[in-house]
């Protein structure tokens, strides 16, 4: 054993910041964020500086003023007196509508699309391939244009459907109508009574979930398994349907009629929702093929080779061993195409779409020039969304992935 | 230690750069050229041909403008600019003058800090509709579907007059005129709402003109201008008596074809002559050559020769002068004298 002599002791010195090794990456990382800190408040000086002397200091106050115009899409109470803040609001809420819808679509489709790829069926993959090279290949623009001229052009206009023998008729027992303006769909009506039915249809998700937990006890103790899908079925329709019937049907159901220009009553899915959804769906779906076909190329062959072997048939091999493997690579590239498709909603404006970026970031920032102010906002509220997004998405990839100990 | 330590010293350079106010005139002579913000296509008032020749109403503006400053008027570029991207164009120095059939109104002079040099042209917002739709009055339009362009004053005055009347309406958001169009003509929106002028020069570039009609209702005051940024006085005043100049050379019958005569030497009318140079030193007191009017005039002609060539009777889009007729035959068009 040798004996470890302490080094001579000695004062230190300023010039050891430099070329001691202990110090000096220290000294350039303070030297460096100094600098980048230097930098930025030079910028912000610079625009503070340059939007004082064009007479235009920053201001939130417009804020708070009378917005002054209307917009079409509204998921809550606006109108043209209400302020700006609020018509910012309606917009938020316009993104997050189609970004939510779009998500959901494009997983499904995605999904659908990557484990059809694989499929041993020549045609079926084949057609998937230029599926996923198709879309993913052109401008996410150029797609929402043309689903919105689609649109437009071939679906009949409201006017259409008037008089004794119109050139266009409804859907699907009359209920629905689908015009170049939108789809008006039948929507319910909340009579009387209508709420024990709403809370027998809740009551029967609650008792779907411990059933399946049950179900999944009882196959572990017992190896039986269960037909759940066909039980769960009958469990979230009878109850409910016996309720409705008991209750003297309290729900109606409000078919959409025409009435002055347009169709009124019901559900209206407008034009440029059911563009700006379908084009980032189907775009987005393209990218999630990928990853989900990656996922599943990941899972070593030996576990489908070994999940046969003990008797498993291709469906549960895929459920229970492929997939629940997959998800752990799928996840994380998941994650960044949900947020592209949330970013992608703010080419809304090509459709007339009224997103935040066309209340906040259009109309009011037109109408107050307050250009500076609005891309603050709006750029704060996309992170804030974005962050959302990603921290949801990293909790639940936490969850599923492989649990090391 | 011999060696010297080492201290980095970062300057903070906290200088703000300073406004550059420079005179708008002096650059313009500098580089050459006229930047001029028109809109992205509008028949009649700034439309870029075939060859990417731009002409029209506005169009004819910037041209006597770069006339009278550098003496040539082809000497201009154009800017494309939306409802939405003008403001912004302007205010950031990308273009030196907007021409983009855009209504004075007061929060975009006082709050958004822009001069406005006069009005050329009276304008106010209406409605188109199919004449196959039966409806004669804007007030029967209750749960229409209407296309705007967004970022215009017609958003807003919409929004009031539906509000006032008590009835609903679906409004369609709309970037540009073109677009705008092609919703109106698939049936998309029953009704396509914008200045009765731009109405008229978007009609009149339809497959079938006859099936549609502006409705007799006009909404609001729309009083159409060039306009530049707030704080240059020099270059407003070159802006302003520029279009003045228009004005008032048709007022005392000068044209294109016979400026050449009365600019060439002094004549009977004094106003005449100060306008042309031939007399007084105004074009000294603007900082332009004495001849800058002749040339602006030179340019297209004066108010009226550009009004009928582009947007007159005459032409496909056919406006009458109605409100911008001279005052002397009951117009609104009264320049200020030349003295």
């Amino acid at each position: 054993m040798s004996v470890i002599t302490d080094p001579p002791q000695q004062g230190f010195r300023i010039s050891q910041l430099l070329y001691d090794t202990r110090y000096r990456s220290m000294t350039i990382q303070i030297i460096a964020l100094i600098g980048f800190l230097v930098a930025f408040g030079w910028l912000i000086n610079n625009t503070l500086a340059n939007l004082a002397a064009l007479g235009k200091p920053l201001g939130f106050g417009f804020l708070w003023e009378p917005a002054g115009y209307d917009i079409n899409q509204r998921l809550i109470e606006y109108n043209s007196q209400m302020s700006n803040a609020r018509a910012a609001l309606v917009g938020v809420l316009n993104t997050l509508l189609v970004a939510v819808l779009g998500c959901i679509a494009a997983t499904i489709l995605g999904v659908l699309i990557g484990v059809l790829r694989l499929s041993k069926n020549w045609l079926v993959s084949r057609l998937m391939t230029v599926y996923i090279e198709g879309f993913r290949n052109v401008p996410v623009l150029l797609w929402i244009l043309m689903a919105m001229a689609i649109f437009i052009e071939i679906f009949p206009q409201p006017r259409d459907f008037r008089g004794e023998d119109p050139v266009a008729t409804m859907k699907i027992f009359e209920t629905v109508a689908v015009t170049n303006r939108g789809v008006y769909l039948p929507g319910p009506i909340m009579n009387a009574g209508s709420g024990v039915v709403v809370a027998a249809f809740i009551a029967s998700l609650v008792a779907i979930f411990f059933f399946g937990k049950w179900a999944k006890a009882r196959q572990e103790q017992t190896g039986q398994i269960l037909p759940t899908f066909w039980i769960k079925l009958g469990i979230l329709i009878i109850p409910s349907m016996l309720i409705f019937f008991i209750m003297g049907k309290p729900i109606g159901m409000e078919v959409p009629a025409i009435k002055g220009f347009n169709f009124a009553g019901g559900i209206y899915m407008r034009n440029s929702l059911i563009a700006l959804w379908l084009a980032l769906s189907l775009y987005t779906a393209a990218f999630i093929a990928e990853t989900v076909r990656s996922g599943i190329m990941a899972v070593s062959k030996g576990q489908t080779e070994a999940a046969a072997a003990l008797g498993l048939r291709p469906a549960r091999t895929m459920n229970l061993v492929v997939l629940p493997q997959a998800l752990r690579v799928i996840i994380p590239p998941m994650i960044s195409q949900y947020l592209n498709l949330t970013k992608n909603s703010s080419l809304a404006i090509a459709v007339g779409y009224m997103d935040v970026t066309g209340t906040l970031g259009g109309i009011t920032l037109n109408q107050t020039g307050r250009e500076m102010e609005c891309l603050i906002i709006l750029m704060a509220i996309y992170l804030t969304i974005s962050l959302i997004i990603s921290g949801v998405m990293n909790w639940y990839n936490e969850r599923v992935k492989l649990q090391e100990r | 230690m011999k060696k010297s330590t080492f201290i980095g010293t970062v300057a903070a350079a906290t200088l703000a750069a300073g406004f550059a106010a420079a005179g708008t005139l002096d650059e313009v002579k500098a580089k050459g050229f006229l930047q001029c913000g028109v809109s992205t296509g509008l028949a009649g008032f700034s439309n870029a041909d075939a060859n990417g020749e731009w002409n029209g109403f506005d169009v004819a503006f910037c041209r006597a403008v770069a006339a009278a400053v550098l003496g040539d008027s082809t000497a201009v570029k154009f800017t494309p600019t939306t409802g939405k991207t003008r403001f912004t164009a302007l205010a950031s120095g990308e273009i030196d003058i907007l021409a983009r059939n855009t209504t004075w109104t007061f929060s975009r002079d006082v709050d958004l800090k822009f001069s406005f040099v006069g009005v050329n042209y009276y304008d106010g917002q209406g409605f188109m509709v199919p004449k196959a739709l039966g409806v004669s009055s804007a007030k029967d339009l209750d749960t229409a579907t209407v296309c705007i362009q967004t970022g215009t004053t017609t958003e807003l005055n919409l929004a009031d007059f539906f509000r006032s009347n008590n009835i609903s309406y679906e409004p369609v958001p709309i970037e540009t005129n073109a677009e705008a169009q092609a919703q109106y003509l698939a049936g998309a929106c029953d009704v396509y709402t914008t200045d009765a002028s731009g109405l008229a020069a978007t009609r009149a570039t339809f497959e079938n003109p006859g099936d549609h009609i502006v409705l007799p209702e006009i909404i609001s005051k729309e009083p159409l201008g060039p306009l530049v940024r707030h704080g240059d006085d020099q270059w407003a005043d070159i802006a302003r008596w520029t279009l003045n100049a228009l004005i008032t050379a048709e007022e005392l019958g000068i044209t294109s074809a016979n400026i050449k005569d009365a600019a060439m030497s002094a004549g009977d009318n004094p106003e005449i002559n100060r306008l042309l140079g031939t007399e007084g030193n105004l074009g000294e007191m603007l900082g332009l050559s004495a001849d800058w009017a002749a040339n602006a005039v030179a340019a297209g002609g004066n108010y009226g020769e550009i009004f009928e060539r582009h947007i007159g009777e005459k032409t496909a889009i056919g406006i009458a002068r109605g409100l911008n007729a001279q005052w002397t035959n009951g117009g609104l068009l009264y320049s200020p004298p030349f003295r």
